[in-house]
């Protein structure tokens, strides 16, 4: 039998049954529609997430106190970082990384009547907009080591504190309050945005000395470092560990790179891309089963015709073929329908939230709607196939 | 054996087991067929007709026996195999015309020439030639629903002579006809057996089977006689 012709047959079988053969196929449209769009929001998620945490530069390692697996006892961190540690570091990584101590502790920010409440107020070293690069100054300047050192209460503001405080003054040179303390304020910051839903620009950046009196502590709550470039970092890491364990244990503190948390980040979102997916799979099977059903049904509908073709020359593999073509057609009608609303709808998805129409979940679903095609067409075009012609022409 | 021998069967039998219950449906059948004969296999119902026909016809494999077909032993020959000889060798004209309900009687005519891969222009035209042959021109985009009894079994027999087989195998043509209707059949498998078609009948009405050239009976599976009319 000729191809064309074959192609032609199975085409006019399912056309005579037109609201079963969509019905079929709606099954498969769902199924690769939900593989595409859950992979796709799986994936968007993650690139979402990989943007974020890179927009906090590659280079950065943090020192954290505690571990990341266990907390302690009582799940309670007994901080034992201090700022010398950070001294330590900067001497011994001299050329190979810039480090800043950070005290951070959320405060209520006041100027004249206007307050700001829970803004992040950061002590810190001068040397901080060397590690943290992304931090742009609007307006003024950093305070220097020699400010720092002089117990100077100033202050770096963030664009929020700016909107919040001072929304139609110059805040350069006013002076703002935090409790009881008096802070110049000498700079203010571009904006940032928000990184996870945390807004990024309601801080205050004051000299790491004034904030250790502000909030009467003695540790830090983190040593940020910045590599002088991404291959140092794993170095960095290493040397940053054999400084901190002449003076801490393993469990004290725990170096991070923007890297390794990106990991463990990939790692999460990964799963879940593949449970959402495989969620999806079922109803593609569901629907696979749906083929094979109805494929089933066509059959045995068609046992006098199957006969007929049969004592009329047609070979069983002509049979094979065109059952198997019809059950192949539905689904990869329904897969290429599916791609196309799935696709569709990760775009528009895209727009409010995060998609990533990703081509191998396209390529993964057709195949899979073709191979489901083949495997739930398999058992009844045999079944068709090895109908007897006499017994088939008598059936009624 | 004699080359104008078209089908010769030798001590074919046929068994049928269901439920451990053995039947001998054929017993034995010698039967030799001349090219361009027209024989008429007559018989009451239980009598083993079908089963011979459905032998014959390739549909069926004997128990027993041996089946010449062109000087050929074809009771060995694999399900793709027959499906090939039945195709190009043998025209099937059924009791219950056997069309498809789905397609117009151009299609079902055609359908034959589908399995030996007959280009679309060539089968075509044939289908056209054979329909206008049977008087039919004027409903090939008819569908079975929209013909008599005696078009539609025209539109079979034009479909049996699709491929140019050398054997017509009829299994009671007439039994879903009108007398007149019937004898139209008649004279139809009268015609292309004069042009040179092999036609084997199977028909339980005697009137019917004077049609032929040759009749036998077949009676408990056996062929009870078998004489030159």
């Amino acid at each position: 039998m000729r191809n064309d012709d074959l192609v032609k047959l199975s085409f006019r079988s399912l056309f005579a049954n037109k609201l079963r053969s969509f019905l079929t196929t709606l099954g498969i449209v769902i199924g690769v529609f939900a593989i595409i769009m859950l992979v796709s929001i799986g994936t968007g998620l993650q690139s979402y997430i990989t943007k974020q945490v890179s927009s906090l530069g590659s280079n950065l390692i943090f020192v954290i106190p505690g571990t990341n697996e266990g907390r302690g006892p009582g799940g309670i961190v007994v901080n034992k970082l201090v700022e010398n540690d950070a001294k330590n570091l900067q001497l011994r990584l001299r050329n190979l990384a810039e480090v800043a101590p950070l005290v951070l502790q959320s405060s209520t920010i006041k100027y004249k009547s206007k307050t700001d409440k829970q803004a992040q107020v950061a002590g810190t070293t001068a040397n901080y907009p060397k590690v943290i690069k992304e931090i742009k100054l609007d307006r003024g300047r950093f305070f220097t080591e020699g400010q720092e050192k002089a117990g100077a209460k100033l202050a770096v503001i963030g664009s929020t504190v700016v909107e919040r405080l001072f929304p139609n003054e110059d805040p350069i040179g006013k002076v703002i309050s935090i409790g009881s303390n008096r802070y110049t304020v000498i700079a203010t910051a571009q904006e940032r945005g928000a990184i996870f839903g945390i807004d990024q620009d309601n801080f205050v950046g004051i000299p790491i000395g004034a904030a250790k009196k502000q909030f009467g502590v003695s540790n830090v709550t983190g040593i940020y470092m910045s590599a002088n470039s991404p291959e140092l970092v794993p170095i960095v890491k290493k040397q940053t560990e054999e400084v901190l364990l002449k003076r801490l244990t393993e469990d004290e503190f725990t170096v991070q790179t923007a890297e390794s948390s990106l990991a463990t980040v990939s790692s999460i979102t990964n799963i879940l891309t593949i449970a959402l997916g495989g969620i999806a799979a079922i109803s593609l099977l569901v629907g696979g089963i749906g083929v094979a059903n109805i494929m089933l049904v066509s059959v045995t509908e068609r046992t006098r015709e199957i006969g007929l073709r049969k004592a009329l020359g047609a070979k069983r593999k002509d049979i094979l073929k065109q059952f198997l073509l019809e059950a192949v057609i539905l689904s990869v009608t329904g897969g290429i329908i599916g791609i196309i609303f799935g696709m569709g709808a990760s775009f528009i998805v895209a727009i409010f939230l995060f998609s990533t129409v990703t081509y191998w979940s396209v390529f993964l679903a057709f195949g899979f709607s073709v191979m489901i095609g083949i495997i739930f067409g398999m058992a009844p075009a045999i079944r068709a196939s090895k109908l007897s012609p006499i017994e088939a022409l008598r059936y009624e | 054996m004699a080359a104008d021998l078209i089908i010769k069967l030798e001590n074919i039998k046929k068994d049928y087991v269901s439920e451990d219950v053995k039947t001998c449906v054929l017993k034995g059948i010698n039967l030799e067929i001349k090219r361009g004969d027209f024989i008429a296999i007559r018989g009451r119902s239980g009598s083993g007709k079908s089963t011979l026909m459905n032998l014959i016809g390739l549909l069926d494999v004997p128990t027993y026996g041996k089946y010449y077909l062109n000087g050929k032993d074809v009771s060995k020959k694999s399900e793709n195999e027959k499906a090939f000889i039945r195709n190009k060798e043998i025209g099937f004209v059924f009791q219950q015309f056997n069309l498809l309900n789905r397609a117009s009687a151009l299609d079902n005519v055609i359908l034959p020439a589908l399995y030996a891969a007959v280009s679309p222009h060539d089968r075509r035209k044939k289908a056209l030639d054979m329909l206008k042959k049977l008087g039919l021109e004027d409903d090939i985009k008819k569908r079975p629903s929209q013909l008599s009894g005696g078009q539609q079994q025209r539109v079979a027999i034009a479909r049996a002579l699709m491929n140019d087989p050398s054997i017509i195998l009829a299994d009671e043509p007439t039994g879903n006809l009108d007398t007149k209707s019937g004898e139209d059949v008649m004279a139809i498998l009268k015609k292309l057996n004069s042009e040179g078609k092999t036609i084997i009948l199977i028909t339980h009405e005697k009137d019917i089977a004077a049609f032929a050239k040759k009749t036998m009976l077949l009676a408990e599976g056996l062929i009870e006689t078998n004489h030159e009319k």
